[in-house]
């Protein structure tokens, strides 16, 4: 499988008056084409802001270094007209707040026709006649094109940002939080729909971005857990999920309801602790404040990524790596 | 389909509030202490002598002042839909046709600057929303402009523009000296009358006009669609494009809400200038409590402000598919 | 915590610059008009009184005079005085600036009891529509929409027509109750958001009493909206009471902004150029509404972050 995006050593910051805040530091990971790629951490953990740095990058959010190679190219060193032309036909997303997406007061043909043309393409028939078909592909109906998003039921909106979304057939497709509003039913549909995106090869990979590792454990083939703007484990989704390394990885795990245990019964216990805050991080190890395995080293080196299995890396002092103090 | 449901509900407040307002116009004079009819014609009108008691005679019996309330309220509204609205004793004329002469010089300055106004004022407030260095230097100017009332600008106009620097006429409609009729230098006489008028009425509205969209479109940019356009490599054009559409919206709307206080603007405008609109009458009606033409006046302020509240709504729902929805639904 | 610490937010308020200079500029009009008088030895009405005994006997020379003139005027008593009109005089030798000060009293007081009147009645009006629902506000919100409708100007001049003998204080009344349906409407809507809050449906379990909830929970998270509200009702009565004043259908008792315009405009001054005489009321009507707007848009900013511009 060859690689689609290549982000390496990205770091994406927030301007702000009193300072940088470092949402992301120093991150690094690859999305292979036909996978889908799994992004968790508790919220505020940085995941928005790394996804969202590939697609729109706005003040105050500022690329401060790194280098994400989408197919040959670095997406933080395109010109403005070079990133507009690669949206939505080569990398497209599906926003957290996917219901409210759409212009309330335009039909939906008119929407997409609005982007499509911007894009190049020039019979606006054939552009409907694919929405059309799409729309009929999720199970909404055809008509749908010809209403205003209003119109709809917030799941109906939902399923028609997602064929908006890949109207064009990206390359890649980013799904920020896509489930994190909706009830467990619609929950499962959103992921039936990518699962038959990826089938009918309307999308390559996707970049599939939570705070609910349950989700990953249904959709992804690899994924890679942040915390406090750091990678600090990735691997395989089953690796992951039954043979976690990193402490904060265990923990996020453990904290999942189990299967055949109700959940009434077993109180869903958090994280104790909160994450530092990101405007002035540590120089070791981000995690040190809620770790209980924090080695006297830890809040004073930085811990790199080292391999423990085929293709799963963590970063943590408890599998080495110390030495270069 | 919602359209109907819409126009049903919308027809039906409008003919509740004309009744309302009909009903208080009616009630009143009657809440008033005293008769206000004779106070009317006590009142320093320069009545002849016997002329008061011919008059007392001839509303006592135009609007039965001796039947029982009720029917008084029935009469009234005959005589309402005859189109009868009671005699002037100001100006010794029907009130319909003191209404008929004055309305058109109310539209003629009103049309234009509510409109004129409304187009330029969320033009420069567009403008504005989006180029924030422009927006420092322009915003104080729009809120001193929304601040400043109709007939303080207008005084300043007639002040410098008339007086001053003698540039245009800035009395009356017409000079009194020209009969009307259509040709070349009457049309152009009546030009000159009608320019500063309508000025001061048009841009003391720019002022809201922009204030309004300019917030609106700051808000609009922000909204979650917009960021969808951009993120799937909508052009700077295409999102401006999308964000205006939807912050004139509410300025739609906000234009009927207006017409109230526009009617205030114009009634103290034509005031400042002598223009001979319904203003005028209202004032002088007023001022020598002519009762029965401001009545009249009265009535035809809010025919007028409901008709247009009127139309603007069905434009509003043509525009705005969130109005119909929320008519199919419940 | 959904309750925010008032005193808290009186101090981001106070932060804000565009709240600053509204409420600068506002409480030097207020200020002006308190201590106005002390610049001046003229009464209200623009004449000199001198006390004769028991009475008060005006004086004035009857001469039209341009701004910071000297003139000397002989008193009932045959005394020479010299006296200065800080903003000249008006047609009959009455002084402008005394009227001004005067007149900035009365317009002030009006549009604050108008304002008060004003917000009352639309926050309670507003507050029952939105808390009990059902028929209640189906009715009250149809009353709303009509008064909204229905332009409050011509309302006004409708009723102060009527009334032979006008005070401040009426013309106060009958501002404020035409006003108070946009207040009544905004407040219903905000009502309606805090309604069904976590913490009110609370204390709606916790049996509380509906005046309980009304005073103890939504109340104080609706005092900087009802502010907000008055800010603009005061504004609005401001600009009311001068264009019913500028009709000629003022208060009859009294000298007000609105007023001096009126007689300006009656005896010809612009025709003549007699600019201290309507510029000075006109300017200050305009800076005092200018002034509340600022002071709104400052809160609005404080309440409403996303107004607020990046940098700023
Ligand atoms: N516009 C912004 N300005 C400053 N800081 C921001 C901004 N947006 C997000 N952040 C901060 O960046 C961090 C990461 O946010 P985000 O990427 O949204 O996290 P996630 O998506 O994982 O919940 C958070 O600490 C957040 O407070
Ligand atoms: S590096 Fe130290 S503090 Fe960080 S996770 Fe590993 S053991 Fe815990
Ligand atoms: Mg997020």
């Amino acid at each position: 499988m060859s690689t689609l995006l290549d982000v390496r050593n990205l770091k994406v910051y927030y301007k702000t008056p009193v300072g940088y805040v470092k949402a992301v530091d120093n991150v690094s990971f690859k999305v292979k084409e036909g996978e889908v790629f799994g992004v968790a951490g508790e919220s505020g953990c940085g995941k928005s802001t790394l996804v969202h740095s590939l697609i729109l990058r706005k003040p105050p959010m500022t690329h401060m270094g790194g280098q994400a190679i989408f197919k040959g190219r670095d997406l933080m060193q395109l010109s403005k007209e070079e990133e507009r032309k690669i949206k939505y036909t080569e990398l497209s997303i599906i926003p957290q707040y996917a219901m409210n997406a759409l212009n309330p007061t335009k039909k939906i043909k008119d929407i997409v026709w609005d982007i499509a043309r911007e894009h190049g393409y020039e019979d606006r028939s054939e552009v409907e006649k694919l929405l059309r078909e799409r729309l009929a592909m999720v199970k909404l109906s055809e008509k749908v094109a010809d209403m205003y998003p209003v119109e709809l039921s917030g799941g109906m909106r939902q399923r028609a940002t997602m064929v908006v979304s890949t109207l064009m057939n990206p390359d890649l497709l980013i799904a920020d939080e896509v489930t994190s509003a909706l009830d467990v039913t619609t929950q499962r549909v959103v992921l039936e729909l990518l699962h038959y995106f990826m089938e009918q090869g309307i999308v390559k990979s996707i970049i599939f971005v939570t705070h609910d590792l349950a989700l990953l454990d249904k959709i992804a083939d690899r994924f890679m857990v942040m915390y406090a703007g750091k990678v600090v484990e990735m691997g395989p989704t089953e690796e992951l999920i039954n043979s976690p390394s990193h402490p904060y990885t265990t923990m996020l795990i453990e904290s999942l309801p189990k299967i055949g245990v109700r959940y009434r019964e077993t109180k869903l216990k958090g994280i104790p602790g909160y994450p530092i805050s990101l405007l002035n991080p540590p120089k070791g190890c981000r995690f040190y404040t809620r770790c209980p395995y924090a080695m006297e080293h830890c809040p004073r080196v930085e811990p790199s990524l080292i391999e423990v299995g085929e293709d799963h890396v963590v970063a943590c002092h408890l599998y080495g790596g110390e030495s270069n103090e | 389909m919602g359209f109907k449901k819409y126009l049903a509900r919308k027809t039906g407040v409008y003919l509740i509030t004309f009744l309302f307002a009909v009903t208080l116009n009616w009630l009143l004079p009657r809440l008033m202490p005293g008769n206000p009819i004779e106070a009317m014609l006590s009142s320093n009108l320069g009545l002849a002598p016997g002329e008061k008691e011919v008059l007392m005679e001839y509303y006592s019996q135009l609007y039965g002042l001796d039947k029982p309330l009720w029917e008084q309220f029935v009469n009234f509204w005959v005589s309402l839909f005859h189109g009868d609205l009671g005699y002037s004793i100001l100006y010794r004329a029907p009130v319909t046709d003191l209404i008929k002469h004055a309305l058109p010089y109310d539209v003629v300055i009103l049309l234009p600057a509510i409109v004129l106004s409304w187009v330029v004022g969320n033009w420069l407030g567009a403008i504005a929303g989006k180029n924030k260095k422009y927006d420092r230097y322009t915003m104080p100017l729009f809120y001193f402009l929304a601040s400043m009332p109709y007939f303080w600008f207008a005084m300043l106009l007639v002040y410098f523009v008339g007086v001053r620097a003698g540039w245009l006429p800035y009395q009356g409609a017409y000079d009194p000296a020209i009969i009307p009729s259509l040709s070349f230098g009457f049309i152009s006489n009546f030009l000159q009358h009608w320019i500063l008028p309508f000025l001061s009425l048009f841009i003391v509205q720019i002022g809201s006009w922009a204030i309004g969209m300019r917030n609106m479109i700051i808000y609009e940019l922000e909204a979650d669609y917009v960021r969808y356009l951009e993120a799937l490599g909508g052009s700077e054009k295409l999102l401006t494009k999308h964000a205006y559409r939807n912050a004139i919206l509410p300025q739609v709307t906000g234009l009927a809400l207006q017409l109230g206080l526009m009617v205030a603007g114009a009634i103290a405008t034509e005031t400042v200038f002598n223009y001979p609109g319904i203003g005028v009458l209202i004032m002088n009606a007023a001022l020598s409590q002519d009762y029965f033409l401001l009545q009249g006046a009265f009535l035809m302020v809010v025919i007028s402000v409901l008709a247009a509240n009127f139309i603007i709504d069905i434009i509003y729902a043509f525009i705005d598919p969130r109005v119909r929805t929320s008519y199919t639904e419940g | 915590m959904p309750r925010r610490n008032r005193m808290e937010t009186v101090k981001i308020a106070f932060r804000n610059r565009k709240f600053q200079f509204g409420f600068g500029l506002l409480m030097f009009f207020v200020i002006f008009a308190l201590i106005g008088p002390l610049f001046t030895n003229f009464a209200w009405d623009g004449l000199y009184y001198e006390k004769v005994g028991k009475v008060e006997l005006a004086s004035y020379s009857g001469r039209h005079l341009p701004p910071m003139s000297r003139e000397e005027i002989w008193t009932y008593t045959g005394k020479k005085v010299e006296v200065l009109h800080i903003l000249g005089t008006d047609i009959q030798g009455k002084d402008l600036y005394a009227q001004l000060v005067y007149g900035l009293r009365t317009s002030l007081w009006i549009a604050a009891l108008a304002a008060i009147i004003g917000t009352i009645l639309g926050v309670s009006i507003g507050f029952v529509s939105g808390y009990k629902g059902g028929w209640v506000d189906e009715i009250l919100m149809m009353v709303v929409n009509i008064m909204l409708v229905i332009p409050a100007i011509v309302l006004l001049i409708l009723v102060a027509a009527y009334l032979s003998a006008r005070s401040p204080e009426i013309q106060a009344l009958i501002i404020g109750l035409t006003g108070w349906p946009w207040v009544a409407r905004a407040v219903r809507s905000q009502t309606l958001s805090l309604k069904n809050r976590e913490f009110v449906s609370l204390a709606r379990l916790a049996g509380q009493s509906d005046l309980r909830i009304i005073f103890g929970e939504i109340m104080p998270n609706m005092v900087s909206y009802v502010f907000m509200a008055g800010i603009l009702q005061f504004s609005g009565a401001i600009l009311s009471s001068a264009t019913l004043d500028f009709i000629g259908l003022g208060p009859t008792t009294m000298v007000s902004l609105g007023n001096i315009l009126q007689k300006a405009i009656a005896h010809n001054a612009l025709q003549f150029g007699w600019w201290w005489w309507f510029i000075p009321p006109g300017l200050i009507i305009t800076l005092i509404i200018t002034a509340l707007f600022f002071i709104n848009l400052g809160m609005e900013e404080v309440f409403n972050p996303r107004l607020r511009r990046g940098g700023e």
